[in-house]
């Protein structure tokens, strides 16, 4: 133990480290690698789809009939139906969500935000089939009796489940996000006379705010990439929706139903590939918006307010 | 200033703090009556389903009757498989980028990465899988395509809890260890690994979970509505129960009949999800009672 | 007249040392002579800690780093590019201002370096432990409990099972950083007294805040000041006639 090694001994010391350091590395890379694996393979059958048809057809033809001769591969109806889907759960997802992690946060006492938050973690593992099930069994039925509906499986309903899985996500964002405002802020609000509401609302919030903004485009990119709610429950008619109890099949809900029965290599398989590249598009979009937001305004401290 | 109007001016400002509180608490009620909802109704549902027979019985008359063992079985496959491809890998990439490259452009790529990872779609996941390990690696529909689509779902989710789990080892550990002439791998290997394990084990559960109640990922990839027997290799397909519960209440023959069945599968997949997430979350509170440093 | 020739067994010559573009020391030559406690003293922030921790390459684990000039550790410089930082703190222990003992048992604490490094025979394990413990004058509070963790002891003794840690690697020179500013006076008083019957084997390097601890236990003082060493000299005349007036300041309380 007392002697200094030799040279050599060193050398492969410090090649061990190296290989340990690179092997590791690599593997880290592997998550980098695989998203673009993702990409390149979305492509690769999603490509051949363009022969066919421009890519202006693609995303903007009204018509979505992949079954018909000649089939028809305009997917605006499926945007439109995740769109519509989305923003009607966010409608009730975000304030909600929000509401909630300002409970958790800054009023509930101790005990009952445990409770709270155990709550929403369970709902966040609740099995998106799950809830397509209870959509499907439940709360379509009860709509259709209520409103006096032809199918209780419409944006409506695929909106509720859909902020369900939502809700969870925005609260424990936003919740982070409150508690990261310094304690300074709040002190300064009291000192100054207002009460825990004005604080809250003037103060906490705005100071939050990239950290809620962040929690809100993260759920919203949770429910647009939603598949089994939307499939079991928002009612599967490929057409632009008119009101809120129409029936809508968005994106992900049309690529999991057709892929099943679209033959390998056939014009629909491709179309269903091509579509999966749109939807990795608009949530990688949506994930990339939010990463930025987080990491701007961590960096110059809580915004201004 | 007027007695009076400070008093009013008060009063307006309480009623509307009042109001917030009020609807800050309606929303939290809202929200768990949701939870409570669901699993009564399931739970209400479901329970007349559940004997022992269900659990360890195939289904039989074209799945009116009998069981949902097979799909029990292919849950278990898949996730165990998800779990032996996501943990080895999203713990050895936490620690290099805890350890060995806390700043500069390859750990923010590789963040960046991860974190675009967490947010594919499921669906996207379900053609990547086909796309590449069913058709390009001629896996086939298989438990193989199956659990290396789901580990590759699950893996930001272990990163995640992996990295935190190894930041929240105390800096002074790492500097008492090396400054006994310990190596760096060795130092990570005996003494940060083993105090961040509650933590990355924390996170395996809440991964497993997660895998299990998923869908999209295995419906093309490696669930079949019925198979004739338990997988006997890996290139088999299997049932799972997330795909059982989907065929039976949409494209089953007997929707309506099957019904009770589709309600007790429901319960057993609650059930096995949400207990593995108490599992974790009793875990968790258990490690930040008992950490005594 | 005989003159006895010292033996230094670490010198630093024209040290530099840059956190990014900040130098933090500058121009820092000291010999440290073997078998003798030297204490660096000096206000918050002068260098003193970052110079103790270069002559192990701690510092090395901090990123943007740059040392300039040489440190020799018998003979050799130890930031030459063939020099292995893990083989110089195998024989360049180190004790830390708070105690850092692991979450393992006190056993187990001891022997996890020495089994690293390659000790397996249990016999010499167990002695090794028996002796660490004694020399850290902890053996005869903790030898029933030796299965029992770490964690369990107070403050000044896991401080004493820290040193008994750093002593079963054998060093030739211990560094100790401020070791007993975390702990009570009773426990510092057995610190001290643990350092005094320490010298005799090993090279002491101690910093600390406490200017009577340096006077009470050292034999040799530098006296740091933003980065530069302002006086090295023996303890006594640092503290009873300094060369230096800023030193003669720091000591009397002037500033600081």
């Amino acid at each position: 133990m007392n002697t200094l090694k030799t040279r050599k001994k060193i050398l492969t010391q410090h090649a061990e480290a190296m290989i340990i350091r690179y092997t590791f590395g690599f593997f880290a890379f592997l998550a980098v690698l695989l998203l673009g694996l993702i990409l390149v393979f979305l492509f690769r059958e999603g490509l051949p789809l363009f022969k066919q048809i421009s890519v202006a057809d693609f995303l903007f033809g009204t018509a979505w009939y992949p079954t018909y001769t000649p089939p028809e591969y305009g997917i605006w109806p499926l945007i439109v139906g995740s769109l519509a889907v989305t923003f009607f759960a966010c409608l009730i997802a975000v304030p909600l969500g929000l509401l909630s992690a300002v409970y958790i946060a800054e009023i509930a006492p101790a005990r009952i935000k445990e409770i709270l938050k155990s709550v929403i973690e369970l709902l966040a593992g609740l099995p998106s089939v799950v809830l397509g099930f209870f959509g499907m069994v439940i709360v379509g039925p009860w709509l259709q009796e209520t409103f006096d509906l032809p199918t209780g499986l419409n944006i409506m309903n695929a909106s509720v489940m859909l902020a369900i899985m939502a809700i969870p996500t925005i609260s424990s964002i936003s919740e982070d996000a409150l508690y990261a405002v310094p304690r300074e802020f709040k002190e300064a609000s009291y000192a100054l006379g207002a009460t825990r509401y004005e604080t809250i609302i003037r103060v906490i919030i705005p100071a939050a705010l990239s950290g809620i903004s962040t929690a809100v485009i993260l759920g919203m990119a949770r429910a647009i990439g939603e598949t089994m709610v939307v499939l079991m429950v928002a009612g599967g008619a490929a057409a632009i929706p008119e009101s809120i109890f129409d029936a809508v099949r968005p994106m992900t809900a049309s690529i999991a139903a057709e892929m099943g029965e679209a033959p390998f290599r056939s014009g629909h398989y491709h179309a269903l590939f091509a579509t999966g590249i749109v939807l990795f598009v608009i949530t990688l979009a949506f994930n990339l918006i939010a990463d930025y937001i987080s990491n701007r305004f961590r960096e110059t401290g809580s915004g201004t307010l | 200033m007027n007695g009076n109007t400070f008093e009013s001016s008060m009063r307006s400002r309480y009623f509307k703090q009042r109001l917030f509180f009020g609807a800050v608490r309606l929303s939290a009620l809202v929200i768990t009556l949701a939870l409570l909802g669901i699993l009564a109704y399931i739970l209400a549902n479901g329970f007349r389903a559940i004997s022992w027979e269900f659990l360890t019985q195939p289904p039989t008359d074209s799945m009116t009757k009998g069981g949902i063992m097979p799909a029990i079985v292919g849950t278990l496959y898949l996730t165990v498989g998800a779990i032996l491809v996501a943990l080895p890998l999203g713990v050895v990439s936490a620690i290099f980028l805890t350890e060995y490259a806390k700043q500069g452009a390859l750990s923010r790529i590789i963040r960046i990465g991860v974190n675009c990872l967490a947010g594919v779609p499921s669906v996207v996941f379900g053609l990547f899988g086909l796309g590449f390990f069913v058709v390009f690696l001629k896996f086939g529909s298989s438990i193989l395509a199956g659990a290396l689509t789901l580990g590759i779902l699950i893996l930001p989710t272990i990163i995640g809890a992996a990295e935190e789990a190894l930041k929240a080892v105390p800096q002074t550990f790492r500097e008492a260890s090396l400054a006994l002439g310990v190596s760096k791998w060795d130092t990570i290997f005996r003494i940060v690994l083993p105090s961040a394990l509650p933590g990355i084990l924390t996170g395996a559960i809440l991964g497993v979970g997660r895998a299990a109640g998923e869908t999209a990922p295995i419906m093309f990839t490696a669930a079949a509505f019925f198979t004739a027997v338990l997988p006997k290799s890996i290139f088999d397909e299997v049932m799972a129960l997330p795909y059982h519960i989907y065929v039976l209440a949409t494209a089953g023959t007997h929707i309506e009949e099957t019904r009770p069945l589709q309600y007790g599968t429901v319960l057993v997949l609650i059930a096995l999800v949400l207990g593995i997430d108490l599992i974790a979350i009793i875990m968790r509170s258990m490690m930040r009672r008992n950490k005594r440093w | 007249m005989v003159t006895v020739e010292k033996d230094f067994i670490i010198r630093t010559k024209n040290v530099d040392f840059f956190y990014s573009a900040f130098r933090a020391l500058s121009d820092i030559t000291m010999d440290f002579e073997k078998n003798r406690v030297t204490a660096l003293i000096g206000p918050s922030g002068c260098g003193k800690s970052t110079l103790l921790r270069l002559l192990n390459r701690m510092n090395d684990l901090i990123d943007g780093t740059r040392v300039e000039g040489e440190i020799l550790f018998e003979g050799r410089n130890i930031y030459a590019s063939d020099v292995d930082p893990v083989e110089i703190r195998q024989r360049i222990g180190m004790v830390f201002q708070k105690p850092n003992p692991f979450p393992k048992s006190i056993y187990n604490n001891i022997t996890y370096a020495p089994k690293l490094a390659g000790i397996r025979n249990t016999g010499e394990i167990e002695a090794l432990v028996e002796e660490s413990l004694k020399q850290a004058v902890l053996w005869d509070e903790v030898k029933d409990i030796l299965t029992k963790s770490a964690m369990t002891l107070s403050g000044g003794q896991q401080q004493r099972l820290c040193i008994a840690r750093a002593l079963a690697m054998k060093p030739d020179v211990i560094l100790m950083d401020e070791p007993t500013s975390a702990l009570d006076p009773i426990s510092t008083a057995k610190i001290e007294e643990l350092i005094d019957t320490l010298k005799k084997r090993y090279t002491i390097i101690i910093v600390t805040h406490n200017m009577q601890q340096a006077a009470r236990i050292s034999e040799y003082t530098g006296f740091f000041y933003l980065g530069k060493m302002i006086e090295f000299n023996a303890t006594e005349k640092i503290f009873t006639n300094p060369d230096v007036k800023q030193t003669e300041d720091y000591i009397t309380g002037r500033f600081g």
